[in-house]
């Protein structure tokens, strides 16, 4: 398999107080194309930082970053901004949608960034609406829908650029069993279609659906194990 | 991101925060209404003053006697001397140049005015039966001075309204006989209230023949001489004859001022102009007030959206995106302000008209330009800070608020 993400001795620092804190503490990490990993661990162990790093949101303080081959470590902001746009989606785990827009006109905003032409957001948006099966929903507004439908506009929207990689920050973390399950069941299907899923969760069931489990503790990777699905 | 998005995207935003956008309007439409409000008084005032002018008579050039010239602390001061008087005869000179078409002499002077046993201090202005065109004075009752000879000082006189008022109350005035210092004048008309107003009150005023002044002021000179020209071209032709035959008149001594009123004008133009600007630029102040209004709704703003922003940054808006949008957002409040603040001003304005109907009240064309523009510039300017405080926000920090 390709390595879609390379990790090369990352270390991230943050300054609290007078500590200094090794968020990330020289991770080295492959991630293959379409690979579904999990990232677990306590509180500050700093999963959510990895996350970010991979996702472009953050840099590190030192080491390296190889996104599909190609060097991503000190590219620009604006550079790294085109990147998440055309190649990374995100789900939160507060969905952050934006509440004046409808749901609709919260999945189209990736192709708004992008400058694509009106009649062509609108096709591609009720495409992706659809396959989250939120067709009826795309008039209302987020403060209209339940934590579940707004998830899955979330995941509408991070998959509307077609992204390689799709990184979750705790999905399922504001959301009942029921409807934690539907979102789940969505990206599960996006990476059977290839999509490289890398989600970040305290629930040790989600995390052990995926087929790759990571265990950070203390800014190091604690674990990587490999599971035969449906584990 | 298309021009039109974004557009629309700040439009959103501003619809979608009512109260801040309620704000931020009125601070800016305040702003504007005071410029063009403000402008509109100030250029009121100066067409009001022109058009007192302009009712001072047309193609008028005025003489006066002495010679204002603008030579340092020259031998010329030292050895001033007195000019010599501007005279009747000067005046009857004048008349028969070419291109002159009227000429009022005036010899100007208070006096004591009684009727039985009241009596007035009022201004009188001795002169010809030429200052009721030269002036353009209107009568309420009877008739001007009679044209005759210069010299000729008949017993006779016009009187303001006030002054009538003041010396016959409501018994009627013509034909009436009255007493200035110690001759006796008969009353042969009546001034309207209205018409110029510069240098002559045409309410409380006594108007007499010039040679009559003369005998009553015990004098030989004039304070100065009106001269109305054919048309306005030949004003410069004019004055050097003016000058020329004067000189001649006063043995080669160059001593009289030829004042055009073109020249008046101009000065008081320039002054008002000042006027004008000045209360702009105070109105203007306004709109820089409500610029920083605007600077801090915008950071407020800011706070509040951190986890838009955080978002639009994650799903890859680039710093500059991020910028101009906001700074879209700062242009659009700012623009949508002056609008309003334009309405205001105007029906401001319509209202003032309406009270006030002598008083040309209306915004000049540049002012209400300069406002748009300035609210446009005070609202990027302002809205300059915000935005790249916008731009340079920490995502990671951004989406962590919910």
């Amino acid at each position: 398999m390709t390595k879609l993400l390379e990790l090369e001795n990352l270390t991230r620092v943050f300054q609290v107080g007078e500590q200094t804190v090794h968020a990330l503490n020289e991770v080295t990490l492959q991630i293959a194309q379409g690979e579904y990993l999990s990232i677990m661990g306590p509180s500050g162990s700093g999963k959510s930082t990895l996350l970010h790093i991979l996702g472009l949101l953050d840099r590190a303080d030192s080491g390296h970053y190889r996104l599909d081959g190609k060097d991503v470590t000190d590219l620009s902001d604006q550079q790294q901004a085109k990147i998440r746009r055309d190649r990374i989606g995100f789900v939160f785990q507060f969905f952050h949608l934006v509440p004046r827009l409808t749901a609709i006109e919260n999945v189209e905003l990736p192709l708004l960034l992008a400058g694509v032409a009106v009649d062509e957001r609108r096709q591609r948006a009720e495409a992706v609406m659809a396959s989250v099966g939120l067709s009826e929903r795309s008039e209302h507004r987020p403060d209209q829908l339940s934590g579940g439908q707004r998830q899955r506009v979330a995941i509408a929207r991070a998959t509307i650029m077609e992204p390689m990689l799709l990184l979750a920050d705790e999905p399922t973390g504001n959301l009942d069993s029921q409807s934690g399950r539907e979102v789940i069941d969505i990206m599960e299907k996006l990476q059977q279609r290839g999509i490289t899923l890398v989600v970040v969760t305290h629930d040790p069931v989600l995390g052990r659906r995926a087929h790759r489990q990571l265990k950070m503790v203390d800014g190091r990777i604690a674990d990587d194990q490999y599971h035969q699905e449906g584990t | 991101m298309r021009l039109a998005d974004m557009l629309a995207f700040a439009m959103g935003a501003i619809n979608g925060q009512r109260g801040r956008t309620a704000l931020v309007l009125l601070a800016m439409a305040i702003g504007v209404a005071a410029v063009v409000i403000l402008t509109a008084l100030g250029d009121g005032a100066r067409r009001y003053v022109m058009a007192e002018f302009a009712s001072l008579g047309t193609n008028l050039l005025i003489v006066l006697p002495g010679r204002t010239e603008t030579a340092g602390m020259g031998a010329a001061l030292m050895v001033s001397e007195t000019p010599r008087d501007l005279t009747i005869e000067d005046a009857e000179a004048l008349k028969r140049l070419p291109l002159v078409r009227r000429v009022a002499p005036v010899s100007l002077g208070s006096a004591a005015v009684s009727r039985k046993q009241r009596e007035r201090e009022v201004q009188i202005f001795g002169s010809s039966a030429e200052l009721l065109t030269v002036r353009h004075l209107t009568m309420a009752q009877g008739r001007f001075l009679p044209e005759s000879d210069l010299d000729r000082g008949q017993p006779v006189c016009v009187i303001g309204s006030n002054t009538r008022k003041e010396l016959f109350a409501a018994e009627p005035a013509l034909g009436q006989w009255l007493r200035i210092g110690d001759r006796r004048f008969r009353v042969i008309g009546v001034l309207a209230s209205t018409g110029s107003s510069m240098g002559l009150d045409p309410e409380d005023v006594v108007i007499i023949p010039v040679a009559s002044a003369q005998m009553l002021f015990n004098t030989t000179t004039l304070f100065r001489i009106l001269i109305e020209g054919k048309n306005r071209e030949s004003l410069p032709q004019i004055e050097s004859y003016i000058l020329k035959t004067l000189s001649e008149r006063h043995q080669g001594e160059e001593d009289v001022t030829v004042v055009s009123q073109d020249a008046v004008l101009k000065t008081f133009d320039r002054i008002l102009q000042a006027l004008t600007l000045t209360l702009a630029g105070i109105a203007a102040i306004s709109l820089a007030v409500a610029g920083i209004l605007i600077m801090n709704v915008m950071l407020i703003s800011l706070s509040q959206r951190l986890s838009e922003i955080g978002l639009l940054k994650a799903l890859g808006a680039a710093p500059a995106q991020i910028r101009r949008l906001f700074l879209t957002e700062a242009a659009l409040l700012s623009l949508l302000g002056a609008v309003l603040g334009l309405l205001l001003g105007l029906l401001g304005n319509y209202f003032v008209g309406r009270t006030y109907p002598a008083f040309p009240m209306s915004a000049p064309l540049w002012a209400i330009f300069a406002a748009l523009l300035v609210s446009l510039v005070t609202g990027l300017v302002f809205g300059v800070m915000p935005a790249r405080r916008a731009a340079r926000l920490d995502p990671v920090q951004a989406l962590m608020r919910r």
